[in-house]
């Protein structure tokens, strides 16, 4: 089954510059290991497509559940430069929650996801 | 020893609810009043004030407000730290010292005063020693912006903030310190926490770096069951109930709207994060791969097991320079075809720029409605759409060709498509570009002072 990020996890995201950080956090502690084995950095600046135009660094921080992403070269210049609205990427991180990812239907069922799709 | 300190955050930023402070002041017990007033954008404004008037620079807000809380913070014993002084502490503290006096104060208040952050007046001798305060992000040097620069500050830590404490000041005013030495100065003076007891510094840090976006670790732009947070009108700003041991729950004052639990505690953890390993501050390296959460009843969220690391031998430097003008202008296009009304639009006012030879560093064109926050994420506009803002920014070096743009953005309500309205604010201001330069010092290059002003 196909599930998006924003019913399994939520997300709070800042800038750094030209960079936007976003953090990812498992709604639930079960759920973070499928975030971490699907939410690669590669999947990242793919779904960011047009948007990110360096790359993307992850870090893991299991012990939050969370998975930090830095997005480079990603606000326009950053900061006061900016011309977009998000200058400071605070919405990025509801631009992650869109992601969908591919998970099999038994491990659905054990995370207690299958009615939520 | 106190076995707990109480640490409340009164601003997340400068510009912050007015009157959290007050509430964070009358609303409960707390020990120490932290205030976070410096954003990178500050520093350069102030400095432009300060060109204008040598009595300014800091954060005038700040004294209004000593104003009505130093009675009440004088009678509870309640100590407050600031970075309110921007780039001139002592006009601050003068004008703190005046009010005190206007309250009947004497003889009762002292008044840290922590210098030494300004270093633009020392870039010459810098660059000419060869230390070259290369930008961070880019490699380059110093001197691509060198005659452009506004203001330069090194940030200070913790540790000036203790020597004030230490000898006594009941209100601590600093210029560009980190805003986790504000709560992390109070704590190592409370415990005399040791300077390499890396594992308590970090964990002071980390609370610093909770409760310093005021509100949004307590409710405020929290993702997590939204809907459900309580009394957002009445939000209950954080504050840090520190231990000895370098544990700390996370709370604040009853009665008050908002939500502290996990989850928001996790969100505001993550919030503006590098390398979670290497969490770097004057006053140490903190490691947030190593922070546990617990619940600890309503509101209340314990936090332990911190680890942290030595400090590095450099120090970050926000240097600000002017980097041209820009201006923005929008106009809003109804149902229907609004979104096609605004491309059209769009595609008009770029081709009279163009006709007009007008050239910008940058130009960008959103479509709020349909895609200014998630980009092509967005998918495609509704056919239905009610309505859509269009905004076109534009940004360069040259004053005149975005005046000329600033001009442009009426007469499209005349000259082009139909169904547009929303140009109430009459024509855009242009803004002048403040941009940054992070860099690195050697902490030897710096010295913090630290004066005092009794009143």
């Amino acid at each position: 089954m196909r599930i998006q990020l924003k019913s399994i996890a939520h997300a709070r995201s800042g800038d750094k510059g030209d960079t936007a950080n976003v953090g990812l956090i498992a709604l639930r502690e079960e759920i973070y290991p499928l975030l971490a084995r699907e939410v690669t950095a590669g999947r990242v600046k793919e779904h960011f497509k047009g948007i990110c135009k360096g790359e993307v660094e992850r870090f893991e921080l299991p012990n939050l559940g969370a998975l930090n992403f830095l997005l480079h070269q990603s606000l326009g210049g950053g900061g006061t430069l900016s011309l977009m609205t998000d200058a400071q990427g605070k919405t990025f991180s509801t631009a992650l929650l869109r992601l969908q990812i591919d998970i099999d239907d038994e491990e659905a069922s054990r995370l207690g996801l299958i009615a939520q799709n | 020893m106190k076995e707990r300190v109480r640490i409340a955050a009164g601003q997340g930023f400068w510009g912050d609810l007015p009157d959290a402070p007050v509430r964070q002041v009358e609303g409960g017990p707390i020990d120490y009043l932290m205030l976070d007033y410096l954003a990178e954008v500050t520093m350069s404004i102030m400095q432009k004030q300060k060109a204008r008037d040598a009595k300014a620079g800091y954060a005038r807000d700040f004294v209004t407000l000593m104003k009505e809380i130093l009675p009440t913070c004088m009678a509870r014993d309640i100590r407050v730290v600031a970075n309110a002084g921007g780039v001139n502490v002592r006009g601050c503290a003068v004008a703190v010292a005046e009010v005190a006096y206007e309250l009947g104060l004497m003889g009762k208040l002292k008044i840290g005063i922590v210098t030494g952050d300004d270093i633009l007046d020392r870039l010459d001798e810098f660059l000419f020693r060869g230390i070259e305060l290369r930008n961070m992000d880019t490699s380059e040097t110093l001197h691509t912006v060198r005659d452009k620069i506004q203001s330069a500050n090194a940030y200070l830590g913790a540790a000036p903030i203790v020597e004030a404490l230490n000898k006594g000041a009941q209100v601590v005013i600093t210029g560009r310190a980190t805003d986790t030495g504000l709560t992390l100065g109070p704590l190592i003076h409370e415990f005399g926490w040791a300077t390499d007891d890396w594992d308590k510094l970090a964990a002071g840090t980390i609370a610093g770096h909770i409760i310093e976006c005021g509100a949004q670790c307590s409710g405020g732009n929290c993702q997590y069951d939204w809907q459900s947070i309580p009394d957002l009108a009445n939000v209950g700003f954080p504050i840090a109930e520190a231990s000895a041991d370098g544990t700390f729950v996370i709370t604040k004052h009853d009665n008050t709207g908002g939500r502290v639990n996990v989850p928001s505690i996790k969100e505001q953890l993550v919030y503006e994060m590098g390398d979670p390993h290497e969490y770097i501050t004057p006053d140490c390296v903190a490691d947030f791969t190593t922070i546990q959460l617990a619940e600890d009843g309503a509101d209340r969220v314990r936090v332990f097991g911190i680890k942290g690391g030595p400090a590095t031998d450099s120090l970050k430097v926000s240097i600000s320079y002017s980097a041209g003008y820009k201006a923005v202008g929008t106009l809003v296009y109804s149902w229907p075809d609004a979104y096609q009304k605004a491309q059209a639009a769009d595609r008009i006012l770029r081709a009279r720029l163009e006709r007009m030879g007008l050239r910008f560093d940058q130009i960008l064109t959103e479509y709020v409605g349909a895609n200014a926050t998630h980009g092509p994420l967005a998918g495609a506009p509704s056919p239905d759409l009610a309505e859509v803002q269009l905004r076109v920014g534009v940004r360069g070096n040259n004053r005149a060709a975005i005046e000329q743009f600033t001009k442009e953005i009426a007469p499209l309500i005349l000259t082009g498509p139909p169904g547009v309205t929303g140009f109430a604010g009459g024509r855009p201001k242009v803004e002048e570009v403040v941009a940054y330069w992070p860099a690195l010092i050697p902490k030897s290059e710096i010295r913090a002072n630290v004066k005092f002003l009794n009143v």
